[in-house]
Parts: C-alpha cells; sequence; structure tokens
C-alpha cells in the first residue's frame, strides 16, 4: 500500500499507541477525582500539556485541549464571537478555509454577524492588506489557515500579524492543521491569539486537539458542564488520547528535524515528472507551499475516476479535502484561486507523511502516466 | 548562516564586592552549572568581569530563557566569537547584522576596546564597522539615539564578540552567596514568592514543608514538590524536608482550645524548623507573611508565635499587598501551582474562630500540659529529605509514555 492521504489523517505511530494503550488500562482515573489514583492521571494530563507546550514554544496555560480540529476551530470562532458580541460583528476570513471554519461562520451569519471573505490570489495565497482593508471598527475576529489543506499554499501569518498589531482590537486565529509539525509557526512572532492543531494529523489519535489560546485572552466556552480546562471546555479529559497526542507531537518534530529535506525532495521529484505528463496542471504554487501536499488535474477526467483508478492499485490518493470529497460540488479553493470549474472538478490531491519514501513517488509516477493513457483510449473509444 | 556559539554574561552587582567578588562569581557559575546541567555540551567560562556560557551546539533559545531567572545576572548577550583579525570580524558582524536586520530597521554601533594593544581605538572601530554595514546593506540608517539594533562589538585580550541584543538579567545576587536560611513552604502563593525574593538576595534556601496524612493528601504534597522544582529552576538545586506532622496536629487538637489550636499550631511548627535549621546550619527561617493577611499574621500572633526562637525570621511579604505578591508568583510561574485546590497543612485545621490576637502566656500556658519536646525529636527525625532539581519531574516513571 502506498498511502499518500495524510492530510486526511495519518497512521498512528506505533509508540504512540503504546502509550494510548498502557494510560487506558493503567491509569484509567479521572483526572478530577480527589484520590491519589485520579492524581496519577492528573499529573499526566499536566505532563502533556508542558509538553505540548515547550513543543509549540508557549505557556502552558496557553494549552487548551479539545476534540480536535474541528472543535478547536468552532471554540475559537463562535468563543470570540459570543465573548465580544457587544462590541462588534463582524469577522473576516478567507475564501481558502476548512469547513469547519467556513460553515462556523455561516451559522454565525445566521446570527447576525457579518462575514468578509477574502479571495486569494492565484498561488491560493491572500494577503495582509487585503484584509486589512476589510478591517472597520466592529471587527472582532481575523481567521485564517496558514497551510491550505487542498493545494498546500503557505499564508502569511506573519505578515498579518504584523498588520493586525495596528488593529489590537482584533483577535487573531490561524487554523494550524495542516502546517504542524510540516511548515514551521511561531505564534509569538506572528502576533497569533488562537491556534488550532489536531493530533491525527501528527501520527497521534482521532478525537483530540488543542487551541492554543494567548494568555490573557477570553473566550466564551461552548460546552458547559464540569469547568475543565480552565473552565474553557467541560468535559471529562481524554486523558490517554491526551498523551499519547504530546507523544505524537514531539516524534513528529522530531522527524520534521531530520527528513524534512527527504519530504521535499520526493515532492519536488512529483512536481517534476507531472510536469512533464501532458495534459496534467500542478495547482500547488511551486513557492511558498507546504513540503507535503501536491495538488493537480488531468485534463479531461473526473477526479473521482482517477482516484478509484490509482486505488485500484493500493495508491491512495484524494479528491479534494477528505471532509468535502464526498460532495459532487467543485473544491472550493481552487474556484476561489480563480481555477475554472472544469479544472477544478478534475483535482487530485497527494500529502505526503515523513515515512513516505522515494520509491513510492516512483512507483505513483508510473502509475499516473499508465493510467493517464489508459483512460485517455478508454474516453477516446 | 551564522550562528550564536556563546552567550555573554555581564555580573550585576557581584563587580563591586572587592576582596568576595571571587567567592561571588563562584558561586555564580555554580549556579548557572546547575540550571543548564540539561545541556551536556555546553561550557561555561569565567573571567574577572565576564561569563561565557559556550554553547557546542545547544538550544539557544531554551539556554537564555534559563538564564534569565538566575541571580546575580545583570545582562547577557548572544554573542558571536571570532579571532581579532578585522576582516573577518567584519565579515562575522555583517552576517549577525543581517540576521536581525529587515527593510526600515536602523543601527547603531558599540564598540569597546578592552584590549588597549588593539589598533583601533573605539571610535576607529565605530566608523570601521558603521561603514561596512552601510555599504553592504542597501537603505540602511544609522539612529544613535533609539536604534533598532544595536551591534555591540568588544575587543578582548582573547578575541572579539559580536552581538546585536543584549538580555535583561534578574538582577540580585547569585545563590547561596549570603548563607543558608530555611523557607517554610506550605503550598500557598505566599510562600514561594518569599522563597523567590530571597533567593534574589543570594540566600541558600532549604524547604520544610508539613505533611499530615491522611488530611493532607499526596497530590499536596506534589504540589510542593512542584513548587520546589520552579525555585530549583532558579537556584539549580533545592532540598525539601517533608516533616510529618500528624500526631502532633492531632494532640494540639486534643489539648488546646480550639480558638489557639491555630496559634499553638504555628509555634510547633516553628520549632520543628528551628530543629531543621540546626541540623543543616542554616541561620534563619523565612516565612511569606504579610502583614494583617490572616489571623496569624497580625502582629499579636507574631509576637505569640515568634516567641519560640531567637533565630532570626525573614518575612520578605510583611509589607506586600496580596496583589502584589500575587503579581510576583505568576512572574515565577508558581502562582497556578499553588492555586490547585488541595488541603494543605494550613487550612485543613482552621478552628472557625481563631484568635486575631492571641496571648503570648495563654498559649505557653496550654501547651504546659503536654512534653512536645520527644514528638518534636521523633517528628525531626523522620523527616524525609528530597533533593529537586530543574524538571526533575521527567525521570518520573512516566517517561516512556511520552
Amino acid at each position: 500500500m502506498i498511502y499518500f492521504d495524510n492530510s486526511a489523517t495519518t497512521k498512528p505511530y506505533k509508540e504512540v499507541l503504546e502509550s494510548f494503550i498502557k494510560v487506558s488500562s493503567e491509569y484509567f482515573g479521572n483526572p478530577s477525582s480527589l484520590h491519589g489514583f485520579g492524581g496519577k492521571a492528573e499529573r499526566l494530563l499536566m505532563q502533556a500539556r508542558e509538553q505540548i507546550a515547550h513543543l509549540l514554544n508557549v505557556k502552558h496555560n496557553e494549552v487548551y485541549f479539545t476534540s480536535g480540529g474541528t472543535e478547536s476551530n468552532n471554540l475559537a470562532i463562535k468563543g470570540t464571537a459570543l465573548m465580544h458580541r457587544k462590541r462588534g460583528r463582524h469577522i473576516i476570513t478567507t475564501g481558502l478555509e476548512h469547513a469547519s471554519v467556513k460553515e462556523a461562520m455561516d451559522q454565525l451569519k445566521e446570527l447576525g454577524c457579518s462575514i468578509s471573505i477574502i479571495a486569494p490570489d492565484k498561488n491560493g495565497i491572500v494577503h495582509a492588506e487585503d484584509i486589512e482593508k476589510e478591517i472597520t471598527p466592529e471587527t472582532i475576529l481575523v481567521s485564517v489557515m496558514h497551510v491550505n489543506n487542498e493545494i498546500g499554499s503557505i499564508q502569511p501569518i506573519k505578515e498579518i500579524g504584523e498588520m493586525l498589531k495596528k488593529h489590537s482590537r482584533v483577535v487573531f486565529h490561524v487554523d494550524n492543521v495542516q502546517g504542524i509539525g510540516k511548515v514551521p509557526l511561531d505564534l509569538y512572532q506572528a502576533s497569533v491569539d488562537l491556534c488550532t492543531i489536531s493530533a491525527h494529523k501528527f501520527h497521534g489519535l482521532k478525537g483530540n486537539g488543542v487551541l492554543f489560546i494567548r494568555d490573557g485572552l477570553r473566550l466564551s466556552p461552548l460546552l458547559s458542564g464540569g469547568n475543565q480546562e480552565w473552565k474553557m471546555r467541560s468535559g471529562t479529559e481524554n486523558v490517554a488520547g491526551i498523551v499519547a497526542m504530546a507523544k505524537a507531537l514531539r516524534l513528529t518534530i522530531n522527524n520534521m528535524e531530520r527528513r524534512l529535506s527527504q519530504i521535499l525532495s520526493i515532492k519536488r521529484y512529483i512536481f517534476e515528472e507531472m510536469n512533464k505528463i501532458e495534459g496534467i496542471t500542478v495547482h500547488t504554487p511551486e513557492k511558498n507551499s507546504a513540503p507535503h501536499i501536491v495538488n493537480f488535474s488531468i485534463e479531461g477526467f473526473k477526479a473521482e475516476v482517477f482516484v478509484h483508478a490509482l486505488g485500484e492499485r493500493g495508491i491512495y490518493i484524494s479528491t479534494t479535502s477528505a471532509c468535502s470529497s464526498k460532495k459532487a460540488a467543485a473544491s472550493s479553493t481552487l474556484m476561489a484561486m480563480g481555477i475554472p470549474e472544469k479544472d477544478a472538478k478534475s483535482a487530485v490531491r497527494i500529502s505526503l507523511s515523513y515515512d513516505n519514501t522515494m520509491e513510492e513517488a516512483e512507483v505513483f509516477i508510473e502509475a499516473v502516466k499508465e493510467n493517464v493513457i489508459r483512460l485517455r483510449e478508454v474516453m477516446k473509444s | 548562516m551564522i550562528n550564536y556559539d556563546r552567550i555573554l554574561i555581564r555580573y550585576g552587582e557581584i563587580s563591586t564586592k572587592g576582596r568576595n567578588r571571587n567567592m561571588f562569581v563562584d558561586k555564580l557559575r555554580k549556579s548557572i552549572f546547575d540550571v543548564l546541567n540539561e545541556f551536556p555540551g555546553i561550557k561555561i567560562e569565567s573571567t574577572r568581569d565576564r561569563m561565557y556560557v559556550v554553547m557546542n551546539g545547544a538550544d539557544g533559545r531554551e539556554i537564555s530563557d534559563r538564564l534569565r531567572g538566575i541571580f546575580g545576572i545583570q545582562s547577557f548577550s548572544p554573542a558571536v566569537k571570532t579571532t581579532k583579525n578585522i576582516e573577518e570580524m567584519k565579515a562575522a558582524a555583517l552576517g549577525l547584522f543581517l540576521k536581525h536586520f529587515e527593510e526600515g530597521k536602523t543601527f547603531k554601533i558599540t564598540a569597546k576596546r578592552a584590549d588597549k594593544s588593539f589598533p583601533l581605538n573605539t571610535d576607529e572601530l565605530n566608523h570601521e564597522f558603521g561603514g561596512h554595514l552601510l555599504q553592504n546593506v542597501p537603505g540602511l540608517k544609522v539612529n544613535v539615539k533609539k536604534p533598532d539594533i544595536n551591534l555591540q562589538i568588544e575587543v578582548r585580550e582573547e578575541a572579539a564578540y559580536l552581538s546585536c541584543e543584549t538580555i535583561q538579567g534578574a538582577g540580585g545576587l547569585p545563590a547561596g552567596s549570603s548563607g543558608k536560611a530555611m523557607l517554610m513552604l506550605s503550598g500557598g502563593i505566599d510562600s514561594p514568592v518569599a522563597g523567590y525574593l530571597s533567593m534574589k538576595r543570594g540566600l541558600e534556601i532549604e524547604a520544610v514543608h508539613f505533611h499530615s496524612p491522611p488530611f493532607t493528601s499526596e497530590r499536596a504534597k506534589q504540589k510542593v514538590i512542584d513548587l520546589t522544582e520552579k525555585l530549583a529552576n532558579i537556584a539549580g538545586t533545592v532540598v525539601l524536608h517533608i516533616v510529618p506532622f500528624t500526631e502532633i496536629q492531632q494532640l494540639i487538637h486534643q489539648q488546646v482550645p480550639s480558638n489557639y489550636t491555630m496559634t499553638a499550631t504555628r509555634r510547633l511548627m516553628l520549632r520543628i524548623t528551628d530543629e531543621i535549621r540546626n541540623k543543616n546550619d542554616g541561620l534563619a527561617i523565612i516565612t511569606g507573611e504579610s502583614l494583617g493577611q490572616v489571623a496569624s499574621q497580625t502582629l499579636e500572633s507574631m509576637f505569640a508565635i515568634n516567641d519560640v526562637t531567637a533565630t532570626p525570621i525573614l518575612r520578605p511579604l510583611i509589607t506586600m499587598d496580596k496583589s502584589e505578591i500575587i503579581e510576583i508568583a505568576q512572574s515565577i510561574d508558581t502562582h497556578d501551582i499553588s492555586i490547585r485546590p488541595f488541603e494543605d497543612c494550613c487550612t485543613v485545621f482552621v478552628p472557625s474562630s481563631p484568635k486575631t490576637k492571641p496571648k503570648r502566656d495563654k498559649v505557653r500556658r496550654f501547651e504546659s500540659f503536654v512534653d512536645f519536646e520527644p514528638l518534636i525529636a521523633k517528628a525531626v527525625e523522620d523527616t524525609e529529605k528530597m533533593v529537586i532539581k530543574p524538571q526533575s519531574r521527567n525521570e518520573e516513571s512516566f517517561g516512556e509514555l511520552f
């Protein structure tokens, strides 16, 4: 099997699963229980929090555990909108965002917020000055993803953060689900107030995520209950998943330091080979894109056909983002970039992890070539 | 790209300490060594008025964070070392400068020439290097009053050092340079702050905590260990004494009228702490008392409690408001640990209406019906001694899970 769909989800590391099993079976206590067994679970939780804070270069009291990227994005966006509803009801986001941002915005719109959506340029990148033009005294939040999940373009988070310093009342949220462990981002340096990450995108388990909330910033919680996570997110903590996430993040960042050049050379190879194949258009920009995502269209094919054709050979790639790939509509990111609907409908994405090899990339390219020829024959006849 | 290969450390007050100076420098060196002992590659070099941490590839940001907390350091600068060859110095200066430069930023050069045999004097150094940067960085402007980047060049006997930033240190005196005292550490907000401020003036502290299982839990004890670890981040190592206190506490409750139990409890804690101090060659006892904050901290209470010893009791927080104390606790990262909601020895047996103005003679009389001496001796004997090091928690059994 060649797994090239790591932006959808990743394979949990073996060591991560071991931690999960050990914590689940030996330290299953509730961290809120008074007894010493609960105390052990609480210590695990604290240690995980400290390790994650350390790896993200932030303070431990800025790390809030959630159930994943979708919840973190919802908490960041709706929590800010609820908290500041008296001050303003205008939010700025981009045309590139993941569904969990986009749909949250749509829901707020129904509740009376106004939403400005910034269009990216043809390379899939938004610009700080375009965002600044939309800022009004009513603006409470700007939400921009770091690495786009469909084409891999990197947004200028540092420049946007710098620009927002002039507008100190605007909260800055960054969805870093695709960027973590792949493209470094210094949250303090970029003046980020809220940042989302999700464990299963870096070889942790599904059901765990983090929302970074800058010290001193206040949000309205969305889940009420037992007041866990400093009252920000009630619900008994998933200690085993959280410990597993802390380990996964450490291993991933380790891998980033050791294997970034390997993944970059695989990406470069795929880029070059793709450009040689007639009828293939690569949508991922060559500059300012993440090391692990390549998005391309094959002229005249529906994306779905191609995904299934490769799937038959045990090569797993994806149409658009996994969350929207079952919908028939063309990718909204590609449409926002001004790519014609016909091309957008034939776009597929491959996404790598640090465990993929050059050999796999070579097999993949061969399979693409063969299928392009084979399928073209079929379409002609 | 140029990487910092050393951090230059400037001494604070110790550079004025005359003949004791070597002792102060040695103490500072020791605390830096202890605090950075997780970084095996690093080396510490000290000269009469400067110290250098040679990084050997260690994480500069992490080391800077740790140095910021160490007392006895006035300021420090990540620096690049070069030979005293002017061309080589220029190349290094430019490389370092470009690392910090962004369009529109202004600069100045601050040169120092400790090595008077160096061919260029201070003014010539400023001129030569300023010119070199202006020639090579398009659009660069000088601003001597408020530069964005201050490139510092120090020419010393052994080499030249270049740096672009000066980071403020914690000031104060190096740990242990003022002698040893015992810190009564309850687990609340105040006592760690009192310990921190004492350390600032060079005291070596050993913490004393009273543990009354099952009335106080393992988590309360863990809390104190975590607090001590925060203090160890500053001093390198802190000894923590855990005194088994259940028996004495129960006896007090049987013998002393309830409105005087608090006063008697404090007196016994002080007696035990004083014994431990004596055993460990300390010369004072530190408490987190702030005047009038709670019943045990009125002047009358202090008078009645202090009665049991002639040892100096240092109260660094005595004139501080709670809000000021909380601010320091937050800055030294102990606040969030202190507010974990577990009963400690101070909260578990609080009577409903403790005397705010206890009489010394009364409490003496109540205590006189019991001979506490053997119990005190036993408590001191059974005291558990722990040596807490920075981040020691990571060595816990959970290691492989992370």
